[in-house]
């Protein structure tokens, strides 16, 4: 029983019925817990007062944003290798909520940083890298929506994923290179295991990420299941079109 | 090659094949800076190298659609893509002919153009430079974009939506080495790390071009 | 009940605001063409075996 058993769309389709209900909940759940004890429970920070509540919207949205861009990137490279329509779709379900999320964390970061930073926008490196990246997400989805024939649209939206991620990760580094920044260093080093934001702050932000994680996965799945009704609905219209 | 060369430069400079027209935007592009910002000097002499190196990029950026779009539409593309040459070289071809005809033009311009925007006089060496290193990077990127949107019809503002992130980070070392240098600091690392990127670009996206190009004409 | 947000009350009170109008702008598009595109479907497969 591997995971590939899932390319086939009706397999996919029921999966995601039996699945979907828990997401959504459990998505629903967290992030109402994450947010609603960030905002209500914890105090304001000594330098940043109350403005630091805005760390449970920021950080988890920048964090799915980036996600959902690697997401799309390995199910474009499933599409490409073995050509599974299911990944193709999941791919261009993704893209919208990607850009939604970078979207949330370029407006929270650019709202969070005006009190400390004292203009509405500053071209800090990671806020500057994340604007980009929008830039990315709005090509991508306009180039689906301007290739009439969907597989090429798949096959040329995936070559544009995996050529923007190289080019994403080149400007990251450049724009560093450009700019020195303001940003603060990583308050989650999640991999080091270290963390610079106290506790009080943290467990609330986990569970407001891991609430966004979900709800970016019901979404996903629910749009993609969209995705592969409309290219069903699209395939028999075509056969009634050439049997009439 | 050669004869695919010397092709597409004829294309390209026979009258009404767009030649010059990029070194029309360049100068009306930077004419038009000084009605924008004011004529302060001071003002004009810090954003020279950058104003110029955006208004190449956008000049570049512009002459794009005339490199595969008319090739497709009379069915050329469809026989370079069946002919022995490799495709991905027949588009390095096409690059290269593309930057003699527009990038090189403008690293020629760009320092008259340098004095009316009151460059600095350390700067023009600097800027020259750096448009020579990352113009041909440009060209080979914006093939790409051209490749993606060869067969979208009036495709010509999505490939500027595609093309232009693809554009920053050359723009970011390039505009910063003209800057360094105009300014009269040492910008050898922002130029090495365009030549990097020059140089990356020139050997890899040929074959990404190739790849969606065969994509959109199967 | 609504904490102390002192003088930065505007600026947080933006961003959840834009953040969860975003959301829910996001959860209502995916929603509606979801909901059409599953009527359109069963409209379909339903002319077929009908």
């Amino acid at each position: 029983m591997s995971l590939w058993e899932y390319a086939n769309p009706v397999k996919f389709l029921a999966l995601s019925a039996r699945v979907q209900p828990v997401l959504w909940v459990a998505s629903g759940l967290c992030i109402s817990v994450g947010l609603i004890w960030g905002f209500f429970g914890t105090p304001d920070d000594f330098r940043q007062g109350s403005t630091v509540k805005i760390i449970y919207l920021h950080v988890p949205s920048a964090l799915m944003a980036i996600n959902a861009w690697f997401m799309m990137l390995v199910t474009s490279l499933i599409w490409l290798i073995r050509r599974h329509h299911v990944s193709a779709l999941a791919a261009k379900a993704a893209a919208p909520v990607g850009l939604i999320m970078t979207l949330i964390a370029l407006v929270t970061g650019a709202i969070w940083g005006q009190p400390m930073w004292g203009t509405w926008w500053a071209w800090d490196p990671r806020l500057t890298s994340f604007l980009i990246l929008f830039l990315f997400y709005l090509g991508y989805i306009a180039l689906w929506e301007a290739i009439e024939d969907p597989d090429t649209a798949a096959d040329l939206t995936s070559i544009l994923c995996l050529v923007g991620s190289v080019f994403a990760i080149l400007s990251r580094y450049a724009v560093r290179f450009w700019n020195q920044g303001l940003h603060q260093g990583t308050s989650i080093p999640v991999a080091t295991g270290g963390r610079t934001v106290s506790d009080v702050f943290f467990y609330p932000l986990v569970i407001s990420m891991i609430g966004f994680g979900l709800l970016f996965l019901a979404l996903v799945l629910y749009r993609t299941c969209t995705e592969i009704r409309v290219r069903r609905t699209r395939a028999l219209l075509a056969r009634e079109g050439q049997g009439a | 090659m050669k004869a695919l060369l010397k092709r597409d430069l004829m294309l390209a400079l026979r009258a009404g094949g767009g030649f010059g027209l990029g070194l029309a935007f360049f100068l009306i592009v930077t004419v038009l800076v000084p009605f924008s910002v004011g004529p302060d000097p001071v003002l004009l002499t810090s954003i020279a190298p950058g104003v110029l190196w955006l208004g190449a990029l956008l000049s570049c950026l512009l002459s794009l659609d005339r490199l595969l779009a008319l090739d497709f539409e009379d069915g050329t593309l469809d026989l370079l893509a069946t002919a022995p040459l490799p495709l991905e070289a027949a588009l390095s071809v096409k690059a290269l002919a593309h930057w003699l005809t527009t990038g090189l033009p403008l690293v020629v311009a760009a320092p008259v153009l340098g004095l009316m925007l009151n460059l600095a006089p350390a700067g023009y060496g600097w800027l020259v430079a750096s448009l020579a290193v990352g113009t041909p990077a440009l060209s080979v990127i914006g093939c790409f974009g051209a490749a993606l949107t060869v067969g979208v019809k009036r495709g010509g503002l999505l490939m500027s939506l595609l093309v232009l992130p693809l554009y920053v980070p050359t723009l970011i070392f390039g505009a910063e080495a003209a800057r360094r240098g105009a300014e009269g600091l040492d910008a050898m690392t922002p130029l090495i790390l365009l030549a990097g990127l020059t140089s990356a670009t020139i050997a890899l996206m040929p074959f990404a071009s190739a790849a969606v190009l065969r994509m959109t004409l199967r | 009940m609504m904490p102390e947000l002192g003088k930065y009350a505007t600026e947080v009170m933006a961003a959840y605001g834009v953040s969860l109008t975003l959301l829910a702008v996001l959860l209502v598009m995916t929603l509606r063409r979801g909901r059409r595109a599953r009527a359109e479907l069963e409209r379909i497969e339903g002319r077929k075996n009908g």
